[in-house]
């Protein structure tokens, strides 16, 4: 197995008239890595990937593949797998035809091509479909033809662009632990484009969130979602609670931070042993309550006059049936789980 | 499409003085005709030497060509008055039916266009010989229209489809009877597409050839008919004076109703 | 169709049903008279003489008479080389515009269209006008010494042909456009992530994806160049005699009503299997939907 290889993405640039799609986005992918950009929509991130298929040309900037500059580089000449978000399954072929297409191509032998094409769609579990129409196919089936079809030809490189946008909840996660998978068998660098920052998380080595053509942070999940870098990051993936630093009081009386705080909601308690001597206590009234099966979600309206949301899990939830609106609550974190929000406003 | 293709610089170039060829063969006759149409000599110079509206003078001058075109204009609105509101009718029909019974009368309505013009044309002269109405307008007319009317529906029947019936039943709800229905809300709405279907009705008369050859003589010969007889035995640049002005009716014809549909 | 269980309202259902058919019926009276009667009414002519007595001797002599073969070889001659033509010329023009953005497609596609809004007798005059030995074409190459000599380009079989493609190109860029315009950009972007150069996306995706527009684009060239009339008859000069032309003499000149029914029934014949093959074609098409990439 050919070892994988790394990506540079140097500086690019690409704006349509006014609009700026990419405003100078520099990355460096390493090879055999699982890289996301992760953003809404208009964020640049599939621009970014059309730039290095070769479907979008750079105004300026570099990106190499490898040692090789493809910046100019012809899309078919590449080598790189892609899986687009409608699948691009070609409609006059059956299932096998469309995965030895590249082989195809490659003027590969016709019985080895076979065997290959064959051997893609074992692994992608569709070992029995070979003679199929794709119109008989289910959207989960041919998101699996799609992948198959990307890795036949062993590429280098693999591009997904929103690959599972389409499917329904409990498909795309059996697909999310399976291209993962795949990934891992393979080795592959790929590089995975979602708005979904719960599917970012799950499948990433790392993390890049992007948000008007720039790259706000790159990180591993972890990091990414306990240390945001920015608010804009922080409030992407997930319920933030940026709280201005006077509603927060440290439980053993020292000085609070100076600068705002982030406390997910999940990291709070309403039991203060449970929260070490360095946590901190936020004081409040409870505004609204809402038992959502495994945990309570509570709306507390601090002292300082914004509202947090706290989530407790159910297990660790017992009275919470019983908190009236109205009733002051104060809500604890661990220090480990406060992080500060240098330059953001609460 | 082939934008995933974005070198291959020499196959595009290619590819593109290719279709300005074609194109160029497309547009070709009816544009070279104009200039000659405004050359002072009767033989084929071009570009022409001296320049002159004798050719126009010619044909607004001469009985024979006038009369021939009052005939066709006069068929020609005739035509439109009668297929348009008869497609109208067919294809609200087609639309309510829906199934079976829809897609037989469609099939049938567009029967003329498929056919032969040569076949309908020595077919209605059969017919009307037999009534002896050969060489009268009304015959003439008859097969205009049965020309028309498909080529009104072909309009029509999308704008029906477009049409929300539910305006008609709520119509009817607030008490109009069906004339009122069909003339006060389905008409009104379908404006750009009657509109287009009227030109449309109206062009297929006017430059229908065929049939007007073997049922169309004498005084009721039409324009059509008078132009391909005369091609037929020379070139009398007084053609080209009849084609210039026709491209030229037509064009701005086309242009309103376009630029109305953008509106 | 729902059934109504109310005999009432069944009742309203069916008057309503018959009010909207009876909206069809003036323009399907027009239609039966002058169009489905005049056909009826040539099978009939077919079968009499001119006494009016039924007979078959019109078909025979017709049907041995080397004309009537040589008409329907020119006519096949015409509809396959003017099909052929628009093929090779129409394809190309058709991958050009589908490839261009949608507006720029749309003003392109209007000057395509234009030929057809002018009259077939203004664009045949044209053409005579271009292709005549003292024409422009002729003027243009014996001006500027490319031949010597004027060359034969009308009223023969050439400018029959370059008439009839020109009618008949747009009509066949309509189907062959829509088809390819339909083609997910995604594919030709997938091939080309796979290693497919310009001419392997065409071959192998472009043009299985447009069969079906260049085969109802070809349809239709077909059956409407087998009744073609104006254009033979000005740019052939007498010298190409399809169908069409013939029967139009058998009438004319020769009075020979009978006759010209029979070659009007040959020529209703022969779109009919035309029209008979065309969908057996097709079916066969849909069958085989599934192709190989090697193929």
């Amino acid at each position: 197995m050919m070892k994988s290889l790394p990506i540079t993405i140097d500086s690019v640039r690409k704006a349509y008239g006014s609009y700026v799609a990419l405003d100078d986005v520099s990355l460096d992918i390493r090879g055999g890595e699982f890289l996301t950009l992760l953003g809404p929509s208009g964020s640049g991130k599939t621009t970014l990937l059309m730039a290095l298929a070769g479907f979008v040309r750079p105004d300026s900037g570099k990106l190499l593949l490898g040692d090789r500059d493809i910046t100019r580089l012809a899309p078919n000449k590449r080598d790189i797998g892609i899986v687009f978000q409608n699948y691009a399954l070609f409609p006059h072929m059956n299932v096998l035809a469309n995965v030895e297409y590249p082989l195809a191509l490659r003027k590969t032998p016709k019985a080895e091509a076979r065997q290959r094409a064959l051997d893609a769609l074992a692994r992608v579990k569709l070992k029995g479909l070979a003679e199929r129409n794709i119109a008989a196919l289910s959207g989960g089936q041919r998101q699996r033809v799609a992948l198959a079809r990307a890795i036949v030809f062993e590429p280098r490189v693999m591009l997904m662009d929103e690959p599972l946008s389409a499917l329904d909840k409990n498909l795309r996660e059996t697909m999310q632990y399976e291209i993962r998978r795949l990934h891992d068998d393979l080795g592959i660098t790929t590089i995975y484009v979602t708005h979904d920052q719960r599917e970012a998380l799950i499948m990433s080595d790392r993390v890049a969130v992007m948000n008007s053509g720039r790259i706000q942070q790159i990180d591993t999940p972890q990091q990414i979602y306990d240390r945001p870098s920015t608010r804009f990051v922080a409030e992407f993936m997930g319920e933030a609670n940026i709280v201005a630093p006077g509603s927060v009081r440290r439980i053993d009386g020292a000085d609070a931070s100076r600068e705002a705080l982030m406390i997910r909601a999940e990291s709070f308690h309403l039991d203060a042993k449970l929260v070490g001597r360095d946590g901190v206590a936020l004081d409040g009234v409870l505004r609204a309550k809402a038992f959502r099966g495994e945990n309570w979600l509570l709306t507390l309206a601090l002292d300082g006059g914004q509202e947090i949301l706290v989530s407790i899990p159910a297990a660790l939830a017992s009275g919470c049936a019983e908190l009236a609106p109205g009733r002051r609550l104060t809500a604890y974190a661990p220090a480990a789980k406060v992080h500060a929000m240098p330059g953001a406003k609460a | 499409m082939l934008e995933a293709y974005p070198d291959n610089r020499p196959a595009r170039i290619l590819l593109w003085s290719f279709c300005a060829l074609v194109m160029a063969f497309l547009m070709l006759p009816t544009l070279v005709v104009v200039p000659l149409s405004f050359s002072a000599s009767n033989l084929l110079e071009f570009p022409p030497r001296a320049y002159s509206l004798r050719w126009y003078e010619a044909f607004f001058g001469s009985a024979t060509w006038m009369a021939a075109l009052r005939t066709s204009l006069i068929l020609g609105t005739l035509t439109a008055m009668v297929a348009v509101p008869l497609g109208l009718l067919a294809c609200i029909s087609i639309n309510r039916l829906g199934g079976k019974a829809a897609a037989t009368i469609q099939a049938i309505l567009l029967t003329p266009s498929i056919v032969p013009g040569i076949l309908l044309a020595i077919g209605l002269f059969f017919v009307l010989a037999a009534q002896h109405l050969v060489g009268t307008l009304f015959g003439v007319l008859v097969g205009h229209v049965v020309l028309a009317i498909p080529v009104a529906c072909i309009v029509l029947l999308p704008a029906m489809a477009r049409f929300d019936w539910n305006q008609v039943q709520a119509a009817r709800s607030l008490g109009a009877d069906w004339a009122r229905a069909i003339g006060g809300i389905i008409v009104p709405q379908l404006q750009i597409s009657l509109l287009s279907a009227t030109l449309m009705a109206f062009l297929t008369s006017l430059d229908e050839s065929v049939i007007s050859i073997f049922v169309a003589s004498g005084r009721n010969s039409t324009l059509p008919k008078l132009m391909f007889l005369s091609l037929r035995d020379q070139i009398d640049p007084t053609i080209a004076a009849i084609s210039t002005l026709w491209t030229a009716i037509v064009v701005v014809a086309v242009l309103i109703v376009t630029l109305r549909q953008k509106s | 169709m729902t059934v109504i269980a109310d005999p009432f309202l069944a009742a309203d259902a069916r008057r309503e049903r018959r009010f909207f058919l009876s909206l069809s019926l003036p323009a399907l009276f027009i239609v039966g008279l002058a169009a489905i009667l005049p056909i009826v009414w040539i099978i009939r002519q077919s079968f009499l003489t001119t006494g009016g007595e039924y007979t078959v001797g019109n078909y025979e002599k017709v049907l041995s008479s080397g004309l009537t073969w040589s008409a329907l070889v020119t006519t096949l001659e015409l509809s396959l080389g003017t099909l052929a033509i628009c093929i090779l010329l129409g394809t190309p023009l058709a991958l050009a515009l589908a490839s261009v953005r949608p507006r720029v497609a749309n003003l392109l596609m209007a000057f395509v269209m234009l030929p057809l809004w002018t009259s077939i007798l203004v664009r045949t005059y044209g053409w005579l006008v271009l292709l005549r030995r003292d024409g422009l074409i002729n003027a243009a190459l014996t001006g500027s010494g490319l031949t010597a000599e004027p060359l034969p380009l009308v009223y023969n079989f050439t400018g029959t042909l370059i008439g009839m493609v020109h009618y008949m190109l747009p009509l066949f860029l309509l189907p062959v456009y829509a088809a390819m315009r339909d083609i997910d950009a995604n594919l030709v972007r997938a091939s080309a992530s796979m290693g497919a150069s310009l001419g392997q996306a065409i071959r192998t995706v472009i043009m299985p994806l447009s069969a079906g527009g260049i085969f109802s684009g070809s349809t239709i060239v077909f059956i409407y160049t087998i009744g073609f009339f104006i254009t033979p008859a000005v740019l052939g000069g007498g010298k190409v005699n399809p169908l069409s032309i013939r029967i139009e003499r058998t009438l004319s000149t020769f009075q020979d009503w009978g006759s010209a029914s029979v070659l009007g029934i040959l020529l209703l014949v022969l779109m009919a299997l035309i029209g008979v093959m065309f969908l057996a074609a097709r079916r066969l098409m849909a069958r085989n939907n599934v192709s190989t990439a090697h193929a």
